[in-house]
């Protein structure tokens, strides 16, 4: 049978191959979850290392979103007498939406293709082979501690993200505008429920859980040396980028389904 | 006469058509050292890795301590591997810890539960064992490739394994090196009763270690021996093979 690169597939049959071989992989890691002894110590020190990876990112770019949507949107709203609500649609559009999908983007970029790519080193160099020669659950120690820290390290950064988001919006609004922050923050929340944050976390939960499957799947799928390392945090990236903009689609329909 | 703790029957093995081995059989004692030689690319590597299950032949099976490695699965396999050890020719050290934490990882991992003072004692008794102490903090990119392969070594016997598996165990390590781990292998069956399987092309370390030597050529076992009878040999290709 010809040997299918994961990394670049080229049909359609391939692409379903794909699918299902990544339905078996996390079907395995799902009950390698359930078997002792749970790596609490690895997954807590995953949770910290992408946590920090990607904060400096996550900080600097969806400050920057929100700042730059405030800035183009105020003077429209302005014009429309309706500038009192930039505060609440950038609050929502930002725990909603932006802030959800950008900090996925961004963990992706730092912490998914650094699975893959460190995974895949792993595999070549048969650091792999010697957790499992040795009796040690390899699945366990390196893909369900990723997923689980990533799982729950997104929502934490989506929070994160939409206060940074927001502290870029209240200094673009208050560059031409004076508004104190408390009032800008009650104006942010205003009309803001469950069904604006809950649905984000969801999502944000099942970016993570999407991200590390994926950087774990093309890293144990790496060969052919340094090329293959590299070919996996590649395609971590570009499947990563695809699922998260499915799910994100996804997502809204349900949230819409459920909220009308 | 010792009882058999690796019998491997019928192996074979071909990727995309093209035959790696055929009917590979042999047995390895308690206590006998096995070496496997063989041209490069002749598949050596690949018969240690179906011993412990990593690669998986198209027919054929291996019994490890009376247990078919092929027939278990999932945690059983698991702590199973743990009765063998494996020596990689590259070491395969987890480049993102120090030497301690390679050696701690599998250990802290098995059933039985020590103390730390019993684990710290086991890693520098098999550190001492390989002849190297004071590197526990070091990280294995500031390590040479012998040491890597020293504390590769010691990271398999810490774990007291019954069957240690060699690939090129001396291989890039200098002559005195090469010689200090060989006297290891011997102690190691002489001591404590290990079994080993040894694929390498060190003909020093052949001579050492092994209690028989098995030649791989296109595929099978071409000829089984001891050192000094195969050294006799009919064949000349075994023979200059040896010289």
């Amino acid at each position: 049978m010809k040997e299918i690169n994961w990394a670049s597939i080229g049909s359609v049959k391939e692409f379903f191959a794909l699918v299902g071989e990544m339905t078996v992989f996390a079907f395995h890691s799902f009950l390698h979850a359930f078997r002792k002894p749970f790596e609490g110590a690895e997954i807590l020190r995953q949770m910290f290392l992408m946590g920090y990876k990607s904060l400096f990112l996550i900080s600097i770019t969806i400050f920057i979103i929100g700042l730059v949507i405030t800035i183009q949107l105020a003077p429209k709203m302005e014009d429309l007498g309706a500038v009192a609500l930039v505060p609440n649609m950038l609050a929502v559009s930002l725990i909603r939406e932006v802030g959800p999908v950008l900090t996925a983007l961004v963990c992706t970029g730092k912490v998914g293709s650094a699975i893959g790519a460190e995974i895949g080193s792993m595999k070549i160099t048969e650091q792999i082979d010697a957790m499992e020669v040795s009796g040690v659950d390899h699945y366990k120690y390196l893909v369900v501690s990723r997923i689980i820290a990533l799982t729950f390290t997104l929502p934490l950064l989506t929070i994160y993200g939409f206060a940074v988001g927001l502290t870029g919006s209240f200094l673009a609004y208050n560059l031409e505008r004076e508004i104190s922050a408390p009032l800008f923050m009650i104006s942010a929340f205003a009309n803001m429920n469950s069904y604006d944050v809950i649905p984000s976390l969801v999502k944000s939960l099942f970016f993570g859980y999407t991200i590390a499957l994926t950087g774990s799947f093309f890293g144990y799928k790496a060969n052919k040396g340094a090329i293959g390392v590299g070919e996996a945090a590649n395609a971590t990236i570009f499947y990563s980028f695809l699922m998260i903009f499915f799910i994100d689609m996804l997502a809204a329909e349900i949230t819409h389904y459920l909220t009308h | 006469m010792q009882e058999e703790v690796v019998t491997v029957k019928n192996l074979s093995k071909s990727y995309n058509n093209d035959l790696v081995w055929e009917n590979i059989n042999f047995s390895v004692r308690r206590m006998e050292n096995v070496a496997i030689l063989g041209k490069s690319g002749a598949g050596k590597t690949q018969i240690l890795r179906a011993i412990i299950g990593l690669t998986k032949p198209d027919k054929g099976s291996v019994n490890i301590l009376g247990k078919n490695i092929y027939a278990l699965k999932g945690e059983t396999l698991i702590n199973f591997r743990r009765k063998i050890g494996y020596l990689f020719q590259s070491g395969a050290l987890y480049d993102f810890m120090n030497v301690k934490e390679n050696l701690l990882f599998a250990l802290e991992r098995q059933p039985i539960k020590r103390s730390e003072t019993e684990l710290r004692k086991m890693i520098e008794k098999a550190l001492y064992q390989v002849g190297l102490t004071g590197i526990e903090d070091k990280t294995p990119t500031e390590l040479s490739g012998g040491m890597r392969k020293r504390v590769a070594l010691a990271r398999t016997i810490v774990l007291l394994p019954e069957i240690i598996l060699y690939d090129e165990p001396t291989t890039g390590l200098d002559p005195i090196t090469s010689r200090e781990i060989n006297e290891l292998i011997i102690e190691m069956r002489d001591k404590l009763g290990i079994s080993s399987v040894i694929v390498t092309h060190d003909i020093d370390c052949v001579k050492m270690t092994a209690n028989r030597i098995l030649i791989l050529d296109k595929g099978t076992i071409a000829e089984e021996g001891t050192f000094a009878e195969l050294a006799k040999s009919s064949n000349t290709w075994v023979r200059a093979f040896l010289e």
